[in-house]
Formats: C-alpha cells, structure tokens, sequence
C-alpha cells in the first residue's frame, strides 16, 4: 500500500470496500440490467477517488457459490489493461469480473429446486472486514474504513449466525456498514447491519436514477456524516431471528394455555 | 432437661414490695399454675401462656433475690420468687421456650388470605430489596398499598430476587487475628507487683493453635495434675523469661520445674510437623533465583558485622527462641484459618474441639499413599528424556460434523408452514433458465459494456432531479419526526417526566397482567375477587394515558399514541377475556337459581 505524506491526509479520506452482488439468479429476474447496474457503480467509484486523492476503494464481487477482489484502487496492477472506450480502472474490474464469473460458475452444482437462491453474503462481509482490520494494523496513518453493501439476492436465514457475527465484530472496530437494497421485497439483513453499525440503509424507489442515490446518500465520507443528514428508516425488521422460531404469539392466545397459578 | 412441664415451690408477689405467698408453681405448655400451700389465702394464678408476652428475671451475681417476673399483655406482671437461682434458671428456659413457640403462631391483623409465616429475615429482605429498587417500590406501593394486590401475591413472582438476597449474605467464617498474642499487653498494678493477664476463649484458641505443645500440655495437666489457673500461671511466667531473653534464667528455672520446662522448650510438635513438610515438597519446583531476587548486594542493606562475633552457650540453646520463629509460626496459623468455628466458653471445650479437628485432618493426610503415588508419576512425567519414549500414538475419535445446512433447511420449512406470509415474503426467485443460461447472459452484459463503454449520460437529468427531490423531501420529513441521529428513539424526544410516567406505566400494566392471566381459570372465590380488583385497576389506567397524551406537545402526539397503543391493545385484550369470562359465568349461573360461588 502507498504510503501518504502526513500533510496530505485530511479527516475525510475513507476507504470504501464495496460488497457487489453478482448472484446471477437475481439479475436475470431484476427490473435493472446488469450492464446499466455496471454503469451506475462504476461511475460512483469514480466519483468516490476524486473526492480526495488518497480515498481508496475496493470491490469484492459476492457470488453464487463463491466470493472474491475482482478491485483495489491502490494496487499498481491496474495498468495492464488499455481499452480506448473507458477509464483504465473500469476496464481492469471488468476484466476481473468475468473472470470471477467463469470460476463461480464452474463451482456450481446441482440445487434441489424452491432452495432461495441468495448470494453469500456473509462471505464478503467477512472479507471486507479482514481487509480493514489489514488497514487498520498498516499504521497511525490510514483512511477511515466503511463498507457498502449492494445487494439485491434475497436473505439466506442459514447464513444468520455468519452475518451476525460479521455485524458484531463490525460494530466492534466501529465500521459503519452502509447498504442499498435493489431487490423487491425487504431485507431484514441488511437492515440490522446498518441499524447496528450506525451506517445508512436505503432502497431507491427509482432504480434508473440509482448513481444519483449512491452520490447522495453512500458517498458521504465519515467525518461529513456527523452534519449531513441521510435518510434514516422509520423501523428497523428485526424479525430475522424469527426465521427459526415461531411467529410472536399475542397475549391473548397465551392466555388460553393453562398457567401455572403464583403460590397464594 | 427437655420436659413438658417445670414444677417448683415458689412465692408468688404481686408487687415487689408483697412479701409473697409461699406456695408450688406449675408450668406446662400451655399455662402456669400457682397453688399456694395454704388453701385459704387468695394467690391461686391460673394463667395461659398465650397471654404473657415476656419475662424478665433478677440476676444471679447480684445481692438480689431470685426472682422471676413473668409479663403478660395487658401490662400487668406475675413476679415468683425461688428458692434459689438453679431453679429460676430452669423456670426461665422453659418459659423462654414456650414464649419462642408461641411466637410462631401470632395472629396477624389481616386474616384475609392464608397464613404466611413470616420471619423477621424475610421482612427484613424485602424492606431493603424495597429500599434499593426505587421501581420496586413504586409498584408496590400503587399496588399493594392500596389494595389491588396482596403481598404474598407481589412477592410470589419475586421469589429470585429473594433467593439472591438471602444468598449474599453467606456465612464467612471470622478468621484469627493478625496482631500477634504478644502484644497482648497485661494490666500491670505497680503496688501490688501483679501482672494480670486476660483471657478469653479467642486468645486461648490462637494460643493452642499457635503452639501444639502448649496444647498437647493443656489436654494431659488439666485436670488431673494442675488446674487451669496453675497451668496459665506457669505458662505466663514462661513467657515473662522469653520475653527477658534471659536464656540463663528461664535454664534455671526449667530445671527446677518441670511443667514449665515443656513451656520453654522448643515446640518439639512443630518440629516434626515441619520435617514432614520438607519431606513433602516437589523436586520439581523450579528455584532459580535471578537478579530480582538478590537483595543483599544492594547498597544500604544488612546489619554490618563488626568485631566480635557472640558466642553462643550450646546447652542454653533449647531455651532460645527467636522473633522469627514466632512470627512465621503465627503467619502460618493466621493463613491456615480457624479450624473450630463455634462459640466456645470453656478453655476446656476449646482444647477438646481443636484436638478434634487436628485429629480429623491428620486422618485426611494419612490417605496421602494415593497423593505420593500420584506425585511420583507426575515426577516421572515431567523429567522424562524424550528421545528414550516410545511412540505416543492415541486412539483419535472420528470427527463427525454434521452438515448446518440439514438444520437450517429444515427450520426454513417449518417457519414457512407455520407462519404462512408473516415472513413478508421471501423472495423466491423464479427462475426458468439454467444455471449457465443464467451466467451466460451475465457475462454478456459484461462483454457489451466493454465494448460499448459505460451508459451515456449516466443518469438522465429528470431522474436525478427527481431522485434528489425525493431524497431531500424524505430528509427532512423524518428528521422532524424522528430526529438526527438513527440510534436515538421516539421516547428520547419526550420530556423526562412523560417518558418516566410512560415507562411506569409499562412496566404497572405488566405486573398487572402477569396476575390477571395467571389467575385464569378461575376456580376460588379468592381468585374472582382477585380477577375483579385487577379489572378495576386496569380500567383506571385508561384515563391516566389520556392525561399523558393530552400534555404532550402536539407534535409529538402522534408518537406518542403510537407508543401507548400497544399498551391499549393488551389493556383490551384482558378486559374482553373478562367480560367473556363473566358472560360464560351468568350463563351457567342461569341455570343454578343460588348462583355459582
């Protein structure tokens, strides 16, 4: 990692670890097209490195059946890959992504059918909590870490206990979990992870107008977000635990269970 | 001894000044009966003991008389006196008896429910759990005060809290004392020349324990060849000689008396007690000393040495005792803690108790061929030379983990029967395409974004502005309504006195709750009479959340009543199984012209 001279460094310099949802299942069915998706993304991580010259990015793709970097802004590797029609980082994630792509593909196997097909999210929260706490031991000097999650798979409830413990530990070493949810329904997930870290959850009602949501709301850097006011939910579902139990019983049916009377 | 009744002949006075009326006092459990000798005079007492309520009695060192002064609860007292202070001592165990039996079953003021027995401890406990919870209190006194719920009934769903109380204040036993016994100074009378020294059963104790000769002495002199005032005698004049350090003397002496020989000498008991010791410690205990350790070479320490060293007379030497000695053996005793734990009064009693326990803790060591054994193969263990060993293959048992996902899958089934669309409907993704149909067209779009480059503009301008309306719109809407910061919550807003009435409120309903359902089914009248004082408190607190509504500002109203709705819903839920219940009652009661009670 380059180091930065002292003077340079600023409060506002964060590094950004962004959680790509490439469950394939999810964006055959979705109302956003991959590409247009790409572009939205990939125009607000640029946005993100021009903020400040020492913000830093990177992008863990969170697959079907697998997790992996497919980007990182300080790696010197990015100069391999010239393309005339784009930047040169885009072209590098690109290139990673399809990569990424064929080997998640190739660990497929076969499914029972009506299993919710949900993306391993767990996996590359846990990854980019690794990476920051690398952050954290590289010196006095390093960018504040947050995370973003852009998710749209639904889910996975036997990935809760994972997800929690990542959320935790996240809480820990103070590193807001941000999310977007692109799907349709809700994710109770999500949700929670932005609620328990202090990040920001937010589900754009207007996907087409997505960069202009992640440039409002998920670019906002740490130190600003103690003025900036961002959306905050009205409630949080924290009904997750609930997958595993039954539903909350009223008041009113236990009373038609026999009690056990206090001693009189 | 242990009889059901106390007769002795006794006066009978019914003032102090009453010269008494000579005559047999009989006690039995249940009364007293005074007969006098002479048939005609007028002191025939027939009392019950249900009505004397205490006694008091004259003192046996005193120049009085032995009296006894039986209290009774209209103030007026019964006063026999004895022939002698024996019997008034059996008189008064026996009262004291029956009065402690008698104080079980006391009448309570309100008979309204089932007797409790009630220790003192046990009211003490609540009063302090009272004290300390101020919450606690608040709940009882609305409740319990003022009649909505009785105590038994408060505290029968807090019997925890009770059980941690009573289990904090476990028994610790009082250790001796660190101040050594010598420095137990006597009271000297400087004109008679007489030292007296005091003791206590405390002092004695530390004394045999301290010094297992001085014991072993006690238990073999006394009584049969001193008594007790002799032996501490000569165990005083003992240590005047040490504390003279006049070894010259206290040889002179011993030679002459040999009782107080076997004070002078070294305790031969802690000398074999300590040779056993060193024969008992681990050769494996690392010793090494490092520079820490070494504190003679800093400067400043030590005594210097100069001239003449001090011959020592090798035949007095039995006669010395050096402070070290005595304070290592004191420490030792004071860290090994008191082995008697009862309130002794006889130095006798005291000698007996202590043998007892040493003997019971030398039978426990004398199991120690297990314990030697064990630590011969700990030895061999740990000095073992790793290239002679065999090879140290163990039986490894198969590791079987079960797959998580059996588990979870399963769960998820459930929790989708069970609770049909309560999940909100998870996702389920139709998908048509196979797997590579579905990879392939994600890959595609990859490809074509290459090749195209990214989408030209990348937000139209409408869109974006209406995003950004909307986002601005949604901002500052619940930034009124909720506040700044995502962590804060609706009652934080409030002011400090609504929230506090509000939490009351909670957590009032809750224990109202708690008993109204745990009263269900009803089948005594006392839970019927119950069940309508809680329905009467409950409908109370409806108006008292108007009120709270009513004095909030009107914009946080709306919030206000979202927080005390569900506190409605429960409210409601009881009161309608109630008037249910009452409903289904008159129904049956129909038939019965007396009515069900």
């Amino acid at each position: 990692m380059a180091s930065a001279p002292s003077k340079l460094y600023a409060d506002d310099v964060s590094l950004v670890v962004v959680l790509l949802d490439t469950n394939p299942f999810f964006w055959s069915s979705s109302s956003l097209s991959f590409s247009q998706f790409l572009s939205h993304v990939l125009a607000f991580l640029n946005a993100i490195l021009t903020l400040n010259q020492l913000n830093q990015v990177v992008v863990i793709a969170t697959g079907y059946n697998s997790c992996d970097y497919v980007f990182d802004s300080s790696s010197d590797l990015n100069r391999s890959f010239e393309n005339g029609r784009m930047p040169v980082m885009c072209s590098s994630l690109l290139q990673k992504l399809e990569e990424f792509l064929i080997k998640d593909e190739q660990l497929s196997k076969e499914e029972p059918e009506g299993k919710i097909k949900s993306s391993l999210f767990s996996g590359s929260l846990s990854m980019a909590l690794c990476y920051i706490q690398r952050v954290f031991r590289s010196g006095a000097l390093h960018p504040h870490p947050r995370i973003l999650c852009l998710q749209g798979s639904p889910d996975g409830p036997e990935q809760y206990v994972a997800i929690m413990n990542a959320i935790f530990s996240a809480q820990r070493s103070s590193v807001p979990i941000d999310s977007c949810y692109l799907g349709s329904q809700n994710s109770a997930f999500l949700q929670q992870a932005s609620y328990i870290t202090a990040g920001v959850h937010h589900k754009p009602q207007n996907l087409d107008g997505l960069f202009q949501y992640l440039m409002t709301i998920f670019a906002t850097d740490l130190h600003s977000r103690s003025f900036i006011h961002l959306p905050k939910p009205v409630g949080v579902d924290f009904r997750a635990s609930s997958v595993f139990g039954q539903a909350q019983s009223e008041a009113a049916s236990a009373s038609d269970k026999k009690r056990k009377t206090p001693e009189t | 001894m242990a009889s059901t009744h106390v007769t002795k002949r006794a006066k009978y006075k019914t003032t102090i000044k009453d010269p008494g009326t000579p005559g047999t006092l009989r006690m039995t459990f249940e009364k007293i009966l005074f007969v006098p000798h002479n048939p005609k005079s007028a002191g025939k007492l027939d009392v019950e003991f249900r009505y004397i309520k205490g006694q008091k009695h004259t003192k046996e060192g005193s120049n009085k008389p032995p009296w006894l002064n039986l209290t009774n609860n209209q103030n007026g007292s019964f006063i026999f006196e004895f022939e002698n202070y024996s019997d008034l001592q059996e008189c008064r165990d026996f009262v004291g008896k029956v009065l402690a039996k008698g104080g079980e079953v006391s009448e309570k003021p309100t008979v309204a429910y089932p007797d409790e027995q009630l220790s003192a401890a046990e009211m003490e406990l609540r009063i302090k759990l009272l004290q300390e919870d101020s919450e606690l209190q608040k709940l009882h006194k609305q409740f319990v005060l003022s009649g909505v719920l009785t105590e038994t009934e408060f505290w029968a769903t807090r019997k925890k809290l009770l059980d941690r109380e009573v289990s904090k204040k476990t028994k610790q036993w009082l250790g001796f004392k660190s101040a050594m016994i010598s420095d137990i100074k006597p009271s000297t009378d400087g004109r008679t020349n007489k030292v007296t020294f005091n003791l206590t059963p405390e002092v004695i104790l530390q004394i045999f324990a301290e010094k297992p000769a001085v014991h072993r002495a006690f238990l073999s002199y006394v009584p049969n060849k001193m008594s007790e005032r002799t032996f501490w005698t000569k165990y005083f004049r003992a240590e005047y000689l040490h504390s003279t350090k006049n070894s010259i003397a206290a040889a002179a002496e011993a030679a002459e008396d040999e009782e107080l020989a076997v004070f002078l000498k070294q305790d031969d008991i802690l000398a074999s007690e300590a040779q056993k010791k060193i024969r008992r410690v681990d050769p494996t205990l690392d010793m090494e000393a490092d520079e820490g350790d070494d504190y003679t070479h800093l400067p400043d320490h030590g005594i210097f040495r100069e001239g003449n060293k001090e011959m020592t007379e090798s035949q007095n030497e039995l006669y010395k005792r050096s402070l070290s000695q005595d304070i290592n053996r004191h420490a030792a005793v004071v860290l090994e803690g008191r082995a008697v734990d009862v309130e002794l009064e006889d130095t006798k009693a005291v000698a007996e108790a202590l043998a007892q326990s040493k003997q019971k803790s030398s039978n426990k060591g004398e199991s120690d061929g297990d314990i030697s054994r064990e630590r011969l193969d700990r030895l061999s263990r740990m000095t073992e030379i790793e290239d002679l060993q065999g090879p140290n293959t163990l039986p490894l048992a198969p590791l079987c983990i079960k797959d998580p996902r059996d588990y979870f899958d399963s769960q998820q089934a459930n929790a989708l029967r069970t609770s049909g669309d309560a999940l909100g409907g998870i996702e389920q993704i139709k998908c048509g395409l196979s797997t590579q149909e579905v990879y392939g067209s994600l890959r595609e779009s990859i490809s074509s974004i290459k090749a195209m480059g990214l989408k030209e503009p990348i937000v139209k301008p409408e869109v974006a502005h209406q995003v950004f309306d909307a986002l601005t719109n949604s901002i500052s809407n619940t930034k009124y309504h909720i506040g700044k910061n995502p962590q804060e919550s609706v009652l934080d807003r409030l002011p400090r006195k609504t929230k506090e009435e509000l939490l009351h409120h909670w957590t009032s309903i809750l224990e109202l709750l708690k008993h109204f359902w745990a009263s269900y089914p009803i089948t005594t009248t006392y839970l019927y009479a119950k069940v309508n004082r809680l329905k009467d408190a409950m409908s109370n607190i409806y108006p008292q959340l108007e009120e709270i509504k009513g004095s909030v500002p009107s914009e946080l109203r709306h919030q206000v009543s979202l927080l005390v709705r569900p506190m409605h819903q429960a409210l409601d839920a009881a009161i309608q199984h109630y008037e249910a219940s009452m409903q289904k009652r008159s129904a049956q009661s129909g038939e019965r012209p007396n009515g069900y009670v």
